[in-house]
């Protein structure tokens, strides 16, 4: 029989509470949600029986594909705009010597704040009556007020503000690993900068735009709170959809189906991104 | 014939070093020179001012005559094999070697990648990832990967630092070799003065950011110009302010008769390298000399017991005078 070292035992105590956790705050709701999903809306909301598949089959239809298709499209293009700010940034703190560690700390300094709070004052910035409008109105720039909030544009921004940091640090992480030397013999062998940076410092850094589009990507994807607060309720995403089924609906076991939906969605694109990263060579 | 790199005066300061000193060197074309010295002793920053990786505080950098100081590293035709090669690890070894000729929009690329794998006897390893092969063979695509753009001037970083001792000897052969076959300059920084000497048709000796003597290696090594090359080169003693090397200190137990120099002194013990035995022996005047003798004389003789009195002697001709 094998022996457990009195090291693996002590080991497993410790993982322990990660696990109680786990299992309390993810698989128990999920398992909830998942039953939820699959049971019938009561007469006055709430759930009852039978047994149904009837709530996935409402997916299929185009008014809430067509939610689903714009939710993916702001989350790639939320990604898209992380990583064309944020990999330069990382780029510019991986290469600040002595001042990287006040860059890092500017980086994280939102989270110091509630998100709810920091979405307030985009409200103050962009609102008709806000900062931006009345300070372009002073300078006579412009008569009636720009519309800068509640549309697309407005929540797109505000996701972006949310979740560049995440792009930003593991981006960071791998640069800072680079080796120098590597930068050196490109030049040496003849690589101008931008080529430098196109064949070799992009694609050692793909590890980190791989985690850092990871992270970003999914929570664009179920953001409620920055479309209902910046989208004035007009943007409808998966997330404000899903909520919306839950609060003024009242349709649980539909709100549920989209949840499972969605996670399954999500996971498979895990999934896939991380075979190709296992399949190709780092 | 004109040099087909020169150093004018070049100096290069770090907020709180001097790591070269006012450097002027003419490096020959077609040869394999070296940089010997001590670890911080500039030679690297000699060779990253070279490469164009640093610039000079001042001085000039010229390259088959014309001064470089402006060029960036990618304008300067020179290419450097670094210490641990920096090989691009998401790129093969046929990929590593095309990099530069891709950058340079050079044609026939992959004929000559082909060329430059057999070159380094690399041929059929060209699909492989860096972390697929071993030390000496990432040492061979960093040298193909470089001589493949036929560079004036091929700088080589301490480039058999990372191999293990048997390698490197057997890779001190090869690259002398290969330096023949293709004509083009190697400038090679060692702090390993073995490798120098056996490598280089000249070389320099560096102490403390500045040139201490350039020379063949056997200019460098028995007419060394200062104590500190002599030193550095190779084991020296010290006798009434004269150097010795140990190869060419006798010990005889009865005095020779054809004359020469001599010292009264005692054996205080011997070490057994294999093909030459070191007696070490103390003189009466204090100092301590060892004398390199064949394996044969030792037991010929009767080997030298500790304690036992003898002569160490020389031939005048053997001495190296500093001023």
């Amino acid at each position: 029989m094998k022996t457990v070292s009195g090291w693996e035992r002590l080991r497993a105590w410790f993982l322990l509470p990660a696990w109680i956790w786990m299992a309390v705050l993810f698989a128990a709701p999920f398992a909830i949600v998942v039953v939820y999903s699959l049971l019938t809306r009561g007469a006055y909301g709430g759930l009852g029986l039978p047994w149904t598949l009837e709530n996935f089959e409402r997916l299929a239809d185009p008014l809430y594909l067509g939610i689903v298709l714009r939710s993916f499209a702001m989350a790639a293009a939320t990604t898209a705009i992380c990583l064309l700010l944020g990999f330069p940034l990382a780029l510019f703190i991986s290469r600040a010597g002595s001042r990287k560690n006040i860059y890092l700390q500017l980086v994280i300094l939102p989270f110091w704040t509630s998100f709810l709070v920091r979405l307030y004052a985009w409200l103050f910035l962009l609102r008709d009556s806000g900062l931006i409008n009345t300070a372009l109105q002073h300078l006579g720039l412009i008569h009636d007020p720009l519309p800068l909030l509640y549309n697309n544009g407005a929540v797109l921004l505000g996701l972006v503000y949310g979740y560049l940091p995440f792009m930003v640090l593991p981006v960071y992480a791998t640069l800072e690993r680079l080796d120098p030397a590597l930068v050196e013999a490109a030049a040496d062998l003849g690589a101008k900068p931008w080529p430098t940076l196109l064949h070799v410092v992009l694609p050692l850094s793909a590890p980190g735009i791989r985690a850092g589009s990871i992270l970003v990507f999914i929570p664009a994807l179920g953001a409620y709170l920055t479309p209902d607060l910046l989208g004035g309720g007009r943007t409808v995403l998966i997330g404000n959809l899903v909520q919306n089924q839950f609060t003024n609906a009242r349709d649980w076991p539909f709100g549920a189906a989209i949840s499972v939906g969605l996670m399954a969605l999500v996971g498979a694109l895990v999934l896939l991104m991380l075979r190709r990263e296992r399949e190709g060579l780092v | 014939m004109e040099p087909i790199l020169e150093l004018r005066n070049l100096v290069k300061h770090f907020p709180n070093q001097r790591a070269v000193d006012g450097i002027s060197l003419q490096i020959p074309r077609g040869g394999f020179y070296s940089l010997l010295g001590p670890s911080g002793c500039g030679k690297t920053t000699t060779l990253r001012l070279i490469a164009g990786f640093e610039q000079p505080t001042s001085g000039d950098v010229l390259l088959d005559g014309a001064v470089v100081n402006e060029q960036k590293p990618y304008q300067r035709n020179v290419s450097t094999v670094f210490q641990n090669y920096a090989l691009f690890p998401h790129l093969t070894a046929a990929e590593n070697i095309a990099f530069g000729l891709k950058r340079k929009n050079r044609p026939d690329i992959e004929r000559r990648v082909r060329e430059a794998l057999e070159l380094v006897r690399l041929a059929g390893k060209e699909s492989r990832y860096p972390a697929q092969l071993s030390g000496g063979e990432r040492q061979r695509v960093a040298l193909a990967r470089s001589l493949v753009l036929q560079p004036g001037v091929l700088l080589l970083d301490e480039p058999l630092a990372a191999l293990d001792p048997k390698l490197r000897k057997q890779m001190r052969l090869e690259l002398k070799e290969m330096q023949r076959r293709v004509g083009i300059t190697f400038l090679l920084v060692t702090h390993d003065q073995e490798e120098a000497l056996s490598m280089s048709d000249q070389l320099a000796v560096m102490n403390a950011g500045a040139i201490e003597q350039v020379g063949t290696p056997q200019d460098v090594y028995l007419r060394p110009r200062t104590r500190f090359v002599a030193g550095f080169l190779g084991a020296v003693n010290w006798i009434d302010g004269v150097g010795l090397r140990p190869e060419v200190t006798r010990i005889a137990r009865t005095l020779p008769p054809n004359g020469g120099c001599f010292r009264p002194a005692t054996v205080t013990g011997s070490v057994f390298l294999g093909n030459c035995v070191h007696v070490l022996t103390r003189l009466e005047s204090g100092e301590d000399v060892v004398a390199e003798i064949p394996r044969d004389d030792s037991f010929k003789h009767g080997a030298y017991q500790t304690g036992e009195a003898i002569h160490v002697c020389w031939n005048p001709s053997d001495e190296m005078i500093f001023p």
